[in-house]
């Protein structure tokens, strides 16, 4: 019970800390969803790193590790490391810079903007809503079963996604964007510190240290891939380095990039970006694969850092870390709250007549009232829909972000872009998102079992379409390989079908 | 010539992500525990936080740093 008590203390923290935002808030949009754009240095780190990372940095990672090896630390963290600070370096801070001269707080505000079309912005909400709204419900889940394994099944399941949605509607509706930020200080510390101190007390729970159970690994034929990557396709590696692309096409991370008070605090987040990601992810990824000596046989192996920390740490330090975790969950999740909220005030209250009516005050209050009844609703679908649907939605929401991000780079880069390459853009990737689903679950049926080649899943089409274990792939590359230059394609050359924007607009950006 | 050695950098560091001589080997574990493969990619890690760095440095878009606030939308 000691660990629930723990993790009960760092909840009340965090839901004291989000009230005590709300005595600085002033009763404007750009003050509650954007902090008055005053997040500076250190705090804009840690909280554009919270904004990034989940639950699946720490139980994730370790559990892929657990099923597939050392490989998923290459397929998913260091491509990360080197994509996303290049794409916060040259998207974000243009970004910054746009919201701040001519008032931008979404990026369907900007894109409106950009190509003199409210359709445009329209068609890109509900996309970019379709694919947010799942991963804001499975985090939800993440949480409930978090607080339920780290008690030991004392909380349930249903109280645990209560008490997650709770807080975080708490710390969101009271404190908007500056108190997720403050929190998101204390949230990050925890979690980035989570790996070395669990990587530390386990390896002094082992006395012959971790080389030993690395070399019975590696020498016996029946393990040993868990320590190369030779279950591992090089499409399958080299398709994943274009998912972190998404990144800072996710609602949340661009409102992070709006919420800066200057450019310069860029500056130091991109630089350490790839060791906070290598200080979380290095040590879950290494005990991960551990775990399969340690606490062989798992059912689920994303349970495995918990299995390690309850057999090898003491009771206290077992709750402070699984606090740890918790604050992973709940760090990007009050992220997408804030951003579905922020969305659908801005993008459709506001913008449909909402702000001239209610003026901002109003909008605030809209704002907090959508708060509610969207984690209302989400918990509530948290409760009653299998989490594998979701799973498979966030996977999908990846690629079709990462598709959007040659629009984004369109609209700030290229002068000649239009609105209907943008559009093409867009159709694209929800066509593909449609399509892959359908695939995806036609192939059910199709699954290889482990160490297995690809099944083909149409003959008449050769390798064209096949399914791996949890994929379906396109000449053996994830969905996402066409769905990325499909989009800069049909971006490029309807663009130069079609009219270019207005004069005004192009020397308003492109001054 | 600047922006041509800074593309460059950026595009020999993304393909040295793709280490497939490191594919089917384990040996030599790096501290004597690290399998060479995740003890590489930990490298480019570092070697991405490097290139960040030189990227502040030389190619920083300074001309954002004068942006006057406008009206909220």
């Amino acid at each position: 019970m000691i660990p629930v008590i723990v993790v009960g203390i760092y909840l009340v923290i965090i839901a004291v800390i989000g009230s005590v935002a709300y005595t600085r808030g002033k009763s404007n949009t750009e003050d509650f969803f954007l902090a008055g754009r005053s997040v500076g240095g250190l705090v804009f780190f840690l909280s554009i790193f919270a904004t990034n990372m989940t639950a699946f940095a720490i139980l994730g990672s370790s559990g892929q590790a657990y099923r597939q090896g050392i490989g998923i630390y290459g397929l998913m963290a260091s491509s990360s490391g080197f994509v996303i600070p290049l794409t916060i370096f040259f998207i974000g801070t243009r970004l910054w810079a746009l919201g701040k001269k001519f008032g931008h707080q979404t990026q369907v505000s900007f894109f409106r903007d950009r190509w003199e079309c409210d359709s445009i912005g329209t068609v890109i909400f509900v996309l970019s809503v379709v694919m947010l709204v799942p991963y804001m419900i499975i985090s939800i889940m993440g949480g409930g079963r978090v607080l339920a394994d780290i008690s030991g099944g004392h909380v349930a399941y249903w109280l645990g996604c209560l008490v997650v949605a709770l807080v975080v509607t708490m710390n969101v509706f009271f404190g908007g964007m500056r108190g997720t930020v403050w929190v998101n200080v204390f949230q990050t510390i925890l979690f980035l510190l989570f790996g070395a101190v669990a990587l530390a007390v386990i390896r002094h729970a082992l006395p012959g240290g971790f080389g030993d159970y690395i070399s019975k690994i590696a020498d016996n034929p029946k393990t040993s891939y868990l320590v190369t990557r030779e279950r591992m396709s090089p499409q399958f590696f080299w398709s994943y380095t274009l998912i972190p692309l998404s990144s800072i096409m996710f609602p949340h991370m661009a409102m992070m990039c709006f919420a800066a008070r200057k450019v310069t605090v860029f500056k130091r987040t991109v630089i350490f970006y790839p060791l906070a990601i290598m200080a979380i992810w290095l040590p879950c990824v290494f005990l991960g694969v551990l775990g399969t000596q340690l606490v062989p046989g798992l059912k689920n192996p994303d349970g495995v850092l918990l299995h390690l920390l309850t057999d090898h740490a003491p009771v206290w330090l077992a709750g402070i870390l699984g606090a740890g975790i918790i604050s992973a969950v709940m760090g990007s999740d009050t992220h997408q709250v804030l951003a579905v909220s922020t969305m659908f005030t801005k993008d459709v209250f506001a913008h449909y007549g909402g702000k001239e009516r209610f003026g901002e005050s109003g909008s605030v209050v809209f704002a907090r009232v959508f708060i509610v009844f969207v984690t209302v609703v989400a918990y509530f679908v948290a409760l009653n829909t299998p989490e594998s649907i979701f799973e498979l939605a966030v996977r999908f929401a990846f690629s079709g972000f990462a598709a959007m991000a040659p629009v984004m780079v369109a609209a700030l880069f290229w002068k000649r872009s239009t609105k209907y390459g943008a559009l093409a853009s867009t159709l694209w990737v929800a066509a593909c998102l449609a399509g892959t689903w359908w695939i995806q679950r036609i192939s059910d049926g199709m699954i290889p079992t482990p160490g297995q080649p690809p099944t083909i899943i149409f003959p008449a089409f050769g390798h064209l379409f096949e399914r791996t274990i949890a994929n379906a792939t396109c000449f053996g590359f994830l969905p996402v390989v066409p769905m990325v230059f499909g989009s800069v394609v049909l971006m490029i050359f309807v663009s130069l079908l079609t009219p270019a924007p207005g004069e005004a607009t192009i020397k308003k950006y492109f001054p | 010539m600047k922006k041509f050695l800074l593309f460059l950098l950026i595009a020999v560091v993304y393909l040295l992500h793709q280490d497939f001589w490191n594919w089917r080997v384990s040996h030599p574990l790096v501290f004597g525990f690290l399998p060479i493969g995740l003890a590489y990619q930990a490298g480019y890690s570092i070697l991405a936080s490097i290139m960040m760095a030189i990227l502040v440095r030389t190619a920083w878009p300074k001309h954002l740093e004068n942006v006057e606030g406008g009206e909220p939308k």
